[in-house]
């Protein structure tokens, strides 16, 4: 079994230099292969799940060199999680992009779809901060070339501002690394959390930068303010598929706050004395109020979406704030439903912009195909998003809610998420109203039927296909609420988990005792 | 010794932060190399500062040496930034070509464009 735990790793890293070099002149075989290979990583992630649900969290040394020397991937119930979620994800989107012919648009987007795959299970399963780092580089440089996959100007042009942001970001992460080694020694997330914990409160200076430096880069990669303004520019120009798939980039951000800041920089900590709370609240508040007021003043449909991304970041990392296990995994819960309605929306909005001719501009104009059809496809997501029964963002914010109760910052975040809640609902009932029943109303313009029959330009009925993955993320979103008992109990143990970092360093280091 | 090594990594920050605020794509990216060049000597400072120090262990006797690890990382900082870099350079490139003018931030963003044809419709 213990093999298993580097195999989300290795099968896209091997998969994607053979899509590369091997049938780039070949689209059908890429996407075979492609296919295959994301089929069996999910499977080996819902095999990983399965495994972690025990509660034994599995530490793999790499190079069999004993922690904390050598690199090590750590499996425990959040990183299957977060694996399972990503397979499920990817999944969806390659089913989008090859119906939609996107992936044909320009070169390599299999090798690349694979590569940030690997990137995204390696920083998911990594146990070693500097690995962690270079799982990032990995999984930017692939979304590098993801987002300008099809080319344009204004795509270059957005795809080279999120190039230096994140250029930036990773020298900042550096930096902190730098900092968080010298004041202790070592970069292992286990033997991190011990030594920061064993440190004097005299030498906290350097690790609290450090603490502040890291939340600083994750929080450039989960699109916290005051870090946020990235993500509205590169989502709403990226491709609708890579986009969708972007989704759970900004979640590789929150997964590395929840993680290193609850097991190194926990709130357990003497020296850093619940630090990373008190500035992670204000910032989620903040960032939560910025994708409520972005989503009613949007006049495009991709911004709009994306500023949508932003306020589901705020919600979550409000919980993630508490730095509790309740809220946690209230948080993972809401983490795992933002990752889906994003999805679900962003796959609809390519569906429904690349069939009108004004595009993603919030705007009446005649109805193009099968109104219908995505009419109740918006509504069902932007209930999703939006946080209203029977879907599964109103359990997710319910949850949320809840876990707050008890925390201090109770009422400005109760305030936060309902009024956000509110202002979202409306932004996305306009533009539902514009975009899908204000065309309704408008008159026909007379056409000449005739010319209409031959016109190549007119907007084709979506394909079974192009129509199933929007469906399946809708599905997996009332497959969450249907099955929120289970999940949440999952969750629960999950950030339970979590929280018990001797068991995490238990079993990391605990290894070199026997050996 | 310390003065010069913590003087070169904070020249360089500062330089490279500076570029990086004229918001046009060559000074940005000759800004993120200096910020790259100020983390990789500021990782070296890391392991602590010793001359002539050998990175390994020495069984023979006690004689000093340096930390190994900060070296491993600053090579792998160095590798990945000179990829990034390159990657950088293509993707600035192809935004040059596309859009004539080299400018990081989107004035002209589509926004913009649909604002003024609405006005002048």
């Amino acid at each position: 079994m213990s093999h298993w735990i580097i195999a989300p790793v290795v099968l896209p890293a091997v998969l994607a230099p053979i899509i590369a070099f091997v049938m780039r002149h070949d689209i059908g075989l890429a996407r075979a292969a492609s296919f295959a290979g994301t089929i069996a990583l999910a499977a080996i992630c819902i095999g990983l799940t399965v495994a972690a649900a025990g509660g034994e969290t599995v530490s793999y040394e790499l190079g069999n060199w004993p922690a904390p020397f050598g690199i090590v991937l750590v499996l425990d119930r959040l990183s299957a999680v977060m694996l399972l979620l990503t397979s499920m994800l990817a999944l969806i989107v390659l089913v989008h992009a090859v119906a939609t012919g996107w992936d044909a648009r320009g070169r390599h987007f299999h090798a690349l779809f694979q590569f940030q795959l690997m990137g995204i299970c390696g920083a998911f399963l990594t146990g070693d901060a500097f690995n962690l780092f270079v799982f990032f580089e990995v999984l930017l440089i692939a979304s590098y070339g993801l987002m300008i996959h099809g080319g344009g100007r204004v795509r270059l042009q957005a795809g080279l501002q999120y190039v230096v942001m994140n250029l930036a970001g990773s020298t900042l992460f550096l930096f902190a690394l730098g900092t968080l080694y010298a004041a202790t020694g070592t970069l292992n997330i286990a033997d991190l959390a011990e030594k920061v914990r064993a440190l004097p409160v005299e030498d906290a200076a350097l690790v609290r930068s450090a603490a502040i430096m890291l939340m600083i880069v994750f929080a450039v990669k989960a699109a916290l303010f005051p870090v946020q303004f990235w993500l509205p520019g590169t989502y709403s120009n990226a491709p609708a598929p890579v986009a969708a798939l972007f989704a759970i980039m900004t979640k590789v951000g929150a997964y590395a706050i929840i993680r290193v800041h609850s097991v190194v920089f926990g709130p357990d900590v003497p020296v850093l004395a619940g630090l990373p709370g008190t500035w992670l609240m204000p910032a989620a508040i903040v960032t939560l109020a910025i994708g409520a007021i972005g989503v009613l003043g949007a006049r495009r449909l991709m911004p709009l979406l994306s500023f949508s991304v932003v306020g589901s970041m705020g919600t979550m990392m409000i919980a993630v704030a508490a730095f509790t296990p309740e809220a946690t995994s209230a948080a993972l819960y809401y983490l795992v439903h933002s990752t889906f309605s994003a999805a679900a929306l962003f796959l609809l909005a390519d569906l429904v912009v690349s069939r009108r001719e004004t595009g993603d501009l919030l705007k009446a104009q005649m109805p193009t195909v099968q109104n219908g059809l995505f009419a109740a496809l918006f509504f069902a997501g932007a209930i999703g998003m939006a946080g209203m029964p029977p879907l599964s963002g109103f359990l997710g914010k319910l949850l949320i809610l809840d876990a707050m109760r008890t925390t201090p910052e109770m009422t400005i975040a109760f305030v936060a998420i309902l009024v956000g809640s509110l202002l979202t609902i409306v932004g996305f009932a306009r533009a539902g109203s514009i975009l899908f029943w204000k065309s309704t109303a408008m008159e026909p313009v007379e056409i000449d039927p005739a010319a209409d029959a031959v016109d190549p330009e007119a907007p084709q009925a979506a394909g079974v296909l192009q129509v199933v993955p929007t469906f399946a993320a809708l599905a997996l979103l009332a497959g969450l609420a249907a099955f929120a008992g289970p999940v949440s109990a999952y969750l629960n143990a999950a950030s339970g988990q979590l929280f018990d970092s001797s068991g995490y360093v238990e079993a990391v280091l605990g290894q070199d005792a026997e050996g | 010794m310390e003065l010069l090594v913590a003087s070169s990594v904070g020249v360089l920050t500062a330089g490279g932060v500076y570029l990086i605020l004229r918001l046009r794509a060559f000074p940005v990216i000759l800004g993120l190399a200096l910020l790259s060049y100020a983390v990789n000597i500021f990782l070296f400072s890391t392991g602590r500062l010793l001359v002539n120090a050998p990175p390994v262990l020495n069984k023979y006797g006690d004689a000093v040496n340096t930390d190994p690890l900060p070296q491993a990382l600053v090579l792998t900082a160095i590798v990945i930034s000179f990829g990034m870099t390159a990657v950088l350079v293509m993707i600035a490139l192809g935004a040059f070509l596309e859009a004539d003018h080299d400018k990081i931030d989107m004035t002209d963003e589509p926004e913009a464009e649909a604002m003024g044809e609405e006005r002048g419709a």
